[in-house]
């Protein structure tokens, strides 16, 4: 490697440096607001801010097939399969917290705090510090053909789209091949399940108010309106589900 | 000659605090479709994990890892959401405690 290239080279991880530390404060911050928000559909907008900032972090680790992928797939279409099932479903205000179990929540915050200290004292701590960034001994990182501590410079060579795609299409071609399987079993097994049964009503022992969208005789004038209102929400959403996919 | 300037160990340490997040969201919330956003962000903790190691090793191989596991993501969304309408046309509602069906 030439001098002008280690010069960018640190330059550049210097730049990397801060790209983490407001990057990282970005994705905690949207990660935790995510769990801590009542309306569902802030905390949806809030997955998208920690989406986008982990892409960014893919870019920084030159992973740039991933980073663009990354804004495609989830921010592009999970979140907003998440957005469309709650404008569905109507469920997007006021979720409450913790469930039925006393203390649950406090449990849950300690033994959360306590995996992390496992993972950060047994995953993360052995590659904090100097030269830790690759997996060459800092004291091998030069010999005379030149710095062995390159990254993905190497790999990357031809440019990161065409070194990922190489891999997928000769070592991983098998894998692949069966992810598409699951693609088509997933996308028949989702269009299955949003099909409407005919009385999926006896499918559940609950009382018939609790099934409003599925029951179309008038057991009282009460359950009547919510009735009405269902079946047309309900419809309407069916075909679009059928539509989207 | 400095090399990479951030230590592969605070990416992990970053990846391990958003999955700790998303764990705790997951047993924290009642809500089914914000605990299935937690779980997104457990994996998509996962994620960063693999493609730090990438770097750190010099290879592909984890990007490529990473890219199976937004694959597998996307496909278990789809089913999960679906599933999800399907509880709601039962119950009614959304919320994990209600579904209880198979209690004694």
């Amino acid at each position: 490697m030439t001098p002008l290239l280690a010069q960018t080279e640190a330059a550049s991880g210097s730049a990397e440096f801060w790209v983490f530390i407001v990057i990282g404060a970005v994705a905690l911050g949207s990660a935790l607001s995510m769990v801590l928000l009542r309306n569902a559909v802030h905390a949806a907008l809030m997955l998208v801010v920690n989406f986008f900032a982990i892409a960014v972090l893919y870019a920084t680790l030159d992973a740039q097939f991933l980073a663009v992928a990354q804004i495609i797939v989830y921010a592009g279409a999970i979140v907003v399969l998440f957005l469309f099932v709650l404008m569905l479903l109507g469920v997007a205000g006021d979720q409450a917290f913790t469930g039925r179990i006393a203390g649950q929540k406090t449990t849950a915050v300690l033994l959360g705090l306590a995996l992390f200290g496992v993972l950060a004292a047994g995953v993360a701590a052995p590659f904090l510090g100097e030269g830790t960034a690759c997996n060459v001994p800092v004291e091998q990182r030069v010999d005379a053909e030149g710095p062995l501590c390159e990254g993905l410079a190497v790999a990357n060579a031809d440019g990161n789209v065409r070194g990922v795609g190489f891999l997928i299409f000769t070592d991983y071609v098998w894998p692949f091949e069966v992810t598409s399987v699951l693609l088509v079993v997933a996308a028949i097994g989702a269009i299955v399940l949003g099909k409407r049964r005919e009385d999926p009503g006896e499918l559940t022992d609950a009382p018939a108010s609790a099934v409003p969208a599925l029951r179309d005789d008038d057991d009282d004038e009460a359950a009547s309106d919510e009735d009405a209102a269902e079946p047309a929400a309900a419809g309407a959403s069916e075909d679009d589900e059928e539509g989207t996919r | 000659m400095t090399a990479m300037a951030v230590p592969l160990g605070w990416y992990l340490g970053l990846a391990a605090a958003l999955f700790v997040i998303g764990l705790v969201g997951v047993l924290v919330r009642r809500s089914l479709i914000v605990m299935f956003m937690s779980i997104e962000l457990m994996l998509n903790s996962v994620n960063l994990t693999l493609v730090a190691f990438s770097r750190f090793h010099g290879t592909l191989d984890g990007q490529v890892m990473a890219f199976f596991v937004m694959v597998v993501a996307a496909a278990e969304v789809t089913v999960g959401l679906a599933i999800i309408v399907n509880l709601f046309r039962l119950k009614a509602s959304s919320d994990a405690d209600d579904v209880d069906v198979l209690k004694a």
